[in-house]
């Protein structure tokens, strides 16, 4: 199968100073790929770059074999920002069906999205009287919308309770079974387990780009994060 | 461009409103208060308030709803909502239409509400009539809209935002003929107005108080508010960027 997503000599410089620095690689279709590094690794601007709101510098992203920022790969992409953009005076019914209408899908599509990810008892409460967690799901659920070939999702699981995590890794797993591609960006490093892939970024460069048992194998740890140490100290 | 999406937008924006009745209630009644205020101020000279109060009209609506929209597009650029919709599949015109079409039915509100306070309860007389001083004060408060609307694209504060309302409208106050007549202003200072949309707004109204018909001033009076109007709008479009 064709990659999803091909990456070639990617460079993003943003007021002088170089945030993506020649990163390749391609990531394959209905992958759960988890891109994991520290905060201020260009872990955001790489995801915007690939959902087309970043501008190169130098290098080129092709994603399902168009340029990133065609107008034809809009409808293709579900993006979750890493800060809940939604409107916290709206409620989570209101929200979801408003983006629902703005991508073309019809207003019962956004309310099966609301009962997926489990807020359909606060589908009349405004969003700023949710907790954090429940905030980003309301994301998530736009982030859903129309059932997009693939999914990228800055911390989608930031501040969200173990429980509920696990059943949004069991929806991922199942949306990756279904042939959509996720890319899931991370700080924490424990739940690299549930990826197919890792990219391992830091200061802007790609690390490493494996499964997670061959990374652990290859820097002969046995954990993703001390593979990471690892990595890291093995660099000039 | 679709009309779906345009009308998606400007309910999802009157929506926001319905939440936050504080805000809906201070946009209807301030500048009916202020006129109030302005009534009894020129208790000793009748006159001047009537004089004063259609002009005044043709100010007020334009200078809340500059403030209202700078404010509620910024928040949209800074809170991600706006990143998140331009990855959608759909056209900036989508967006700025939307606004402008919500906050054009919340002008008309504010206009007809201040209208009839003013030429109804304050008993102010307008030779005109009713008609084209609600006319003439809904496209004052629409061009608020769309001067805010542009301008939210150079704050990068809700502090930036707010001063740019005394920055960008108090000199267009100053000189628009309300305090002085235009033509008893420094030379260049009659070229300033003549080049800004508040002079056409506030003439437009002394026109409809002082003129029984429709006049042919009044006409291009309206039609420079509304170039104006649509052109900050196309502006607006063109500061919200794909990509940055």
């Amino acid at each position: 199968m064709s990659p999803a997503i091909e990456i070639n000599n990617l460079s993003v410089v943003l007021a002088g100073q170089k945030i993506l620095d020649d990163i390749t690689v391609d990531l394959s279709q209905g992958h759960i790929i988890g891109l994991l590094g520290p905060s201020g690794a260009g872990k955001t601007t790489l995801i915007r770059t690939l959902v087309g709101r970043q501008r190169i510098t130098s290098g080129s992203v092709r994603i399902l074999g168009q340029p990133a920022g065609s107008a034809a790969l809009r409808s293709e992409i579900g993006y979750m920002t890493q800060s809940v953009s939604v409107y916290p005076d709206l409620t989570v019914r209101e929200n979801v069906r408003y983006f629902a209408a703005m991508g073309g899908q019809a207003r019962h599509d956004a309310d099966r999205l609301v009962k997926q990810v489990e807020l359909s008892g606060h589908a009349n409460q405004l969003v700023s009287k949710l907790s954090g967690g429940q905030r980003s799901r309301v994301s998530l659920a736009v982030a859903l919308l129309g059932s997009p070939k693939i999914l990228m999702l800055d911390e989608p699981t930031v501040g969200v309770d173990p429980v509920l995590r696990q059943q949004l890794w069991a929806m991922f797993t199942e949306l990756a079974g279904q042939g959509t591609t996720l890319l899931i960006s991370s700080h924490v490093m424990d739940e690299a387990g549930r990826c197919q892939d890792l990219l391992l970024v830091r200061d802007g460069r790609l690390l490493a780009y494996d499964t997670p048992d061959g990374l652990c194998r290859r820097t002969g740890t046995k954990t993703v994060e001390q593979s990471f140490i690892k990595l890291v100290e093995a660099r000039p | 461009m679709s009309p779906r999406k345009i009308l998606a937008t400007a309910a999802r924006v009157l929506r926001q409103l319905r939440h936050d009745r504080r805000t809906i209630a201070l946009i209807l009644l301030v500048p009916s208060v202020l006129l109030v205020i302005l009534k009894y101020a020129f208790q000793a000279e009748p006159q001047t308030f009537s004089r004063l109060a259609p002009m005044i009209l043709g100010i007020f609506p334009l200078v809340i709803m500059f403030i209202v929209t700078s404010i509620a597009t910024l928040r949209e650029r800074t809170s991600g909502t706006l990143d998140r919709l331009m990855s959608m599949p759909i056209s900036k015109l989508d967006f700025v239409f939307g606004y402008a079409l919500a906050f054009a039915l919340l002008a008309l509100l504010q206009a007809g509400f201040v209208c009839l306070v003013t030429l109804g309860f304050l008993k102010v007389t307008v030779l005109g009539g009713t008609a084209p001083v609600l006319v003439s004060a809904v496209l004052a408060a629409f061009l608020g809209t769309s001067l805010g609307l542009f301008v939210s694209a150079f704050a990068t504060s809700e502090f930036q935002a707010v001063q740019f309302m005394p920055a960008l409208i108090f000199p267009q106050l100053l000189t628009c003929g309300l305090f002085v007549a235009r033509d008893h202003m420094a030379r260049p200072l009659q070229w300033f107005a003549d080049i800004m949309p508040l002079t056409y707004s506030v003439d437009a109204m002394k026109q409809v108080t002082s003129q029984a018909l429709w006049s042919g001033t009044l006409t291009r009076d309206l039609l420079v508010v509304l170039g104006f109007a649509a052109v900050a709008l196309l502006l607006g479009s063109v500061t919200i960027r794909r990509q940055e």
